[in-house]
């Protein structure tokens, strides 16, 4: 092990660490944008909207995400439409076709992860809600929601991690994350394992600091513990 | 609906390749997760200390690493092994080996916990009750354990096999022939990306269906007989 090449390589790799994080909040925030939605259509009194919600489920959790991120990034531009269209600037980016390639598959997990949640609701609640005269959005704002978080949080702070980790195939597609970074560095140097090494460790810490701040949310809500 | 313009027959290659990678990394990745969950349930500190850092690193570390990590740092490290024993011509390391003791690795992290939650759920006075009429340990684990471990641990396994067989794309990036590598083939003479990539994609959610079918069915028949736990 040459440790010199790996505190060398480290603040090239932190370099890459802004465009991980980067990409894994806006994915997280635009993910969670579409589950809420979505997870609501699954459960939704009219089929077509139930059966859209399905598909859409169904594909991104059926298929692997490096193709969802190819089919993004190489496959739009076969269309002489959308090569000519104002998304264009777009979705020609490497980094906007990925976000929205993670932040739809993202999305589809989590969707899944809400509707247990809200299915796991008791429903004489949701008659009493409406019984004293609530409505619908009232019940599920003070109702469903805080107990679907409550029940949905382990789950989706599993997903995040899974985020950080599904950031990595960025490097695929030429962007400069910290898998990025550390390919361009392991084939400059010839010094794989030290490069690789630095960069697991990056990655280590990451998913460890974000399941400690799972940890605190998941801690902050629960009832059973005492309040003061 | 899809003209292939005659490359159906690389595709069909290509999932075949995708196929035997997925299969052999959850053979190895089978016996990885039993190691691991004995380890992990073992009187030795030492073996759970082990077991404890193997399955942190692969759950906390981003598969592509892993796959990169392997074929590239695995050559190194397995030439040098090979040096100090004193063998001294090149050892080269092939993508689906790489591609296989990755995946393998990685499922065998998740079936150590899934295995170690399973036979943790068994009642430890059946197995004293085993050993009181005389059961072998061999025999305790076969008849008693294995039955009850597999039912409670058969939805996690099925599950991670989901994962891998879809981390399996992530091989192409080291050049494994396999159904990424064929449509990127495929798609560099056609020029016509979204037709072959979505062909792609439709063949990988024909196999994770097809999977999600028999785990069912391989649910429906280790909970027969199990009152109250019947698999809609």
């Amino acid at each position: 092990m040459n440790v010199n090449v790996m505190i060398e390589a480290l603040p090239d790799l932190i370099g890459g660490l802004w465009l991980t994080l980067g990409l894994v909040a806006l994915a997280l925030i635009l993910g969670f944008a579409i589950a809420l939605p979505t997870a609501l259509a699954r459960l939704s009194a009219w089929a077509p909207l139930r059966w859209i919600a399905f598909a859409y489920v169904f594909f991104f959790r059926g298929t692997p995400l490096l193709v969802q991120i190819f089919l993004i990034y190489y496959g739009l531009s076969q269309f002489e439409a959308i090569r000519g269209s104002v998304l264009w600037p777009v979705l020609r980016e490497p980094f906007w076709c990925t976000l929205i390639a993670l932040a739809l598959n993202t999305g589809a997990y989590t969707a899944e992860v809400f509707r247990g949640g809200i299915l796991s609701v008791a429903h004489n609640q949701i008659e009493a809600a409406r019984a004293i005269g609530m409505s619908p959005a009232t019940t599920f704002r003070r109702i469903i929601w805080p107990q679907t978080i409550r029940q949905a949080l382990p789950a989706y702070g599993n997903e995040t991690i899974l985020m950080v980790k599904a950031s990595s195939l960025a490097s695929t597609v030429t962007l400069l994350d910290i898998t990025g970074v550390a390919r361009t560095l392991a084939a400059e140097t010839y010094m794989p394992i030290e490069i690789y090494t630095v960069a697991a460790m990056i990655y280590l810490a990451l998913t460890f600091a974000m399941s400690q701040i799972i940890h605190f949310a998941e801690w902050k809500m629960d009832i059973t513990r005492a309040r003061p | 609906m899809f003209d292939l313009e005659g490359f159906g027959h690389l595709l069909l290659q290509g999932t075949l390749m995708t196929i035997q990678l997925a299969l052999v990394s959850l053979a190895f990745g089978l016996v990885f997760g039993l190691i691991g969950a004995a380890m992990k349930l073992s009187r030795f500190a030492i073996l759970r200390v082990l077991a404890g850092i193997y399955t942190a690193l692969i759950r906390g570390i981003p598969e592509l690493m892993v796959i990169l990590f392997v074929y590239y740092g695995g050559v190194i490290l397995l030439n040098n092994l090979a040096g100090w024993l004193g063998y001294d011509s090149y050892i080269d390391v092939s993508a689906f080996a790489a591609g296989v003791a990755a995946l393998s690795l990685t499922f065998g992290a998740y079936a150590t916990e899934i295995f170690r939650s399973a036979i943790r759920t068994v009642p430890r006075n059946q197995i004293e009750a085993a050993r009181a009429i005389g059961m072998s340990p061999g025999t305790t684990f076969r008849r008693i354990l294995l039955p009850q471990v597999w039912r409670f641990a058969l939805p996690g396994l099925g599950n991670t096999f989901l994962i891998i067989l879809k981390e399996t794309a992530l091989v192409s990036v080291i050049g494994l022939d396999e159904l990424m590598r064929k449509t990127d083939i495929a798609v560099g003479y056609t020029k016509e990306p979204f037709t072959f990539f979505l062909f792609a994609a439709l063949i990988y959610l024909g196999m994770t269906a097809f999977v999600m079918a028999v785990q069912q069915r391989l649910e429906r028949r280790a909970n027969r007989g199990v009152a109250g736990r019947v698999t809609p």
